[in-house]
């Protein structure tokens, strides 16, 4: 096993390490709460020379993102970071790269929406990406910040992958809190990530036009082809996660199992709440129930099979969301259902919204959630028509 | 576990205080969260800071603290301010920044603990500052432990490099005059 080192840090600081140990050669990046902590940290980097890159200062995150494309195509190795409305106004230009197959590496430190304005976490505006074409991975912890940003690098630049990747970390929960976690040495980390070498860098030399133009008689094949590449990148996702594993010993999958031995209910979550959500699986196993949680690490590609294989012996399948699909309910429960459309044998589906707008969730609103799903369930079986419950709402 | 609440007003310093300590707990080996109230901080409004330290498991738990083991009072005006000595736990403790006796303090509020201080009095002789976050560190360690003093010289050298030593002494002077019942 390499060598590391315990500290605290924040999970901001910890993103910027993993960029800093990536070696990264372009930043454009423009600062917002509550990814701000990331930029200013990789621009003192850079200004101390602790990390040999072009920080480019832009003035929108629709510009940040254009620079990480052009950067990207010459041949560099690029980062960029936001959040919440950051995300929307680089919405545009998201696809550009998922489809030029650029390999840029995006953390979201994840936030709410406006109106009304909220700087605090939720996933509206990581659900308002879903459909960008980027590979897309959660992390709950600043351990798993700090892992799975390093991993996005080497699992973007797969020559057999060359799809862009967004690692999201959850806004203030994760981005400003100081926490232990174990952080390599840099030789340690050396060689994980190979040095990269993207096969059509544009060259003065031999102009080429990238993107331009595709009429109706080439479109469809160009996202025939895109779609079918970008299913195909999880062979490749796995292999990075396992190389990391053997190398550091903190092994991910895409879709992760907490004390899911002969469970009949399994709870469903995603990001930085799940490890409160652990303690309330903890506190129902003890009074004998038989709960387990699921967490959605990857989100992008939506990882079916291994989905399928952890549900697969679950009655009652309760998802969080933290996010409203507004006429629709919650995104994340919309995806597992239709999932889990044509399989012979399938759980009951209960889906409930919370922690919107930094609301936090805590052990009691997991185990309501638990509960309240079983009545709903007797309630289908009734025959009855259920509703997306928003929990913990003052009416 | 122990979970404390920092409750000061915004430019305080009781987010760094919370990172301070957090940083001190995990060189010695412990795991500890620090979690500052979200959002954007204006100066002089009451804010909270959150702090979670625990010898052995790591912290799981990521939300705001809303059951206290210690209650740190960066600014004695705040006590009136919302019901906040109410949500500590029962055998809970409220360490306060007063000018006041400790006796004075012991009848007022209503905690099976307290520590009192007088920590704008030694952070304006000893930095030359009204500023009491470091100051309060001591208080802290000497009624909870939490931390082993000295084991707050190195985040605090880390983070205020040439100031350290004036706020690694106010912090030390807290400690001795910290007065805990």
């Amino acid at each position: 096993m390499k060598k590391e080192k315990v500290v605290g840090l924040e999970g901001s600081f910890a993103v910027a390490e993993a960029v800093r140990l990536a070696n990264t050669d372009v930043i454009a990046a423009y600062p917002i709460t509550p990814q701000t902590h990331i930029v200013e940290r990789l621009s003192e980097m850079v200004a101390e020379g602790e990390l040999d890159a072009e920080f480019i200062c832009v003035e929108s995150e629709h510009t940040a993102m254009s620079a990480c494309v052009g950067a990207s195509a010459a041949g560099a190795r690029v980062f960029t970071c936001t959040a919440g409305q950051g995300l929307e106004l680089m919405h545009e230009v998201l696809y550009i790269p998922s489809s030029m197959r650029l390999p840029v590496v995006a953390v979201i430190a994840n936030r709410a929406l406006s109106a009304p304005l909220s700087v605090w976490c939720d996933h509206s505006d990581m659900m308002a990406v879903r459909d960008i074409g980027w590979i897309q991975m959660l992390a709950e912890n600043n351990q798993q910040a700090f892992d799975l940003t390093l991993c996005a690098y080497r699992i973007a630049e797969d020559s057999d992958v060359l799809f862009p990747a967004m690692v999201h970390i959850d806004g203030f929960y994760l981005s400003h809190v100081i926490e232990d976690m174990s952080l390599p040495e840099d030789e340690e980390v050396a060689g994980f990530i190979p040095e990269y070498e993207y096969p059509f860098t544009l060259d003065p030399d031999k102009p080429v036009s990238m993107g331009c133009y595709a009429p109706p008689f080439i479109y469809p094949e160009a996202k025939k082809a895109q779609e079918v590449a970008f299913e195909s990148t999880i062979p490749q996702i796995l292999e990075t996660w396992k190389a990391f594993g053997d190398r550091f010993g903190r092994y991910y999958a895409p879709v992760e199992k907490y004390r899911m031995e002969n469970a009949k209910i399994a709870l469903l979550t995603m990001g930085s709440c799940s490890e409160t959500a652990m303690l309330a699986i903890d506190e129902l196993r003890a009074k004998g129930e038989d709960v387990g949680l699921i967490r959605l690490r990857l989100w992008r590609p939506f990882p079916f099979k291994e989905f399928r294989e952890a549900v697969k012996d679950v009655e009652v399948l309760v998802v969080l969301d933290r996010c409203v699909s507004f006429g629709m309910g919650g995104p994340v429960c919309s995806e597992v259902k239709s999932a889990l459309y044509d399989q012979q044998k399938k759980p009951h589906v209960v889906g409930f919204i919370g922690g919107l707008g930094g609301r936090d969730i805590l052990i009691e609103g997991f185990e309501y959630m638990i509960r309240s799903a079983l009545e709903k369930v007797k309630a289908i079986e009734r025959g009855e028509e259920i509703e997306t419950e928003m929990i913990g709402v003052r009416e | 576990m122990i979970e404390i609440c920092i409750y000061g007003r915004g430019g305080q310093g009781g987010v760094t205080l919370a990172e301070l300590v957090a940083h001190a707990a995990i060189l010695e080996g412990k795991h500890a969260q620090s979690m500052p109230s979200f959002g954007p901080e204006r100066r002089g409004a009451p804010v909270f800071a959150f702090l979670r330290v625990d010898e052995t498991e790591r912290i799981k738990v990521r939300a705001e603290i809303k059951e206290p083991d210690v209650l740190l009072v960066l600014d004695p005006g705040l006590l009136g301010v919302g019901d906040v000595v109410s949500r500590l736990k029962k055998d809970g403790m409220t360490i306060v920044n007063t000018i006041k006796s400790h006796d004075e303090m012991k009848s007022k509020i209503e905690a099976n603990k307290i520590a009192t201080v007088d920590a704008m009095g030694i952070a304006r002789a000893v930095l030359g500052l009204p500023i009491v976050n470091t100051t309060m560190i001591g208080a802290l360690v000497k009624a909870t432990g939490i931390v082993k003093l000295e084991s707050m010289e190195a985040p605090m050298e880390e983070r205020f490099g040439k100031v350290a030593a004036k706020n690694i002494a106010a912090m030390r002077k807290a400690y001795e005059e910290t007065v805990v019942s």
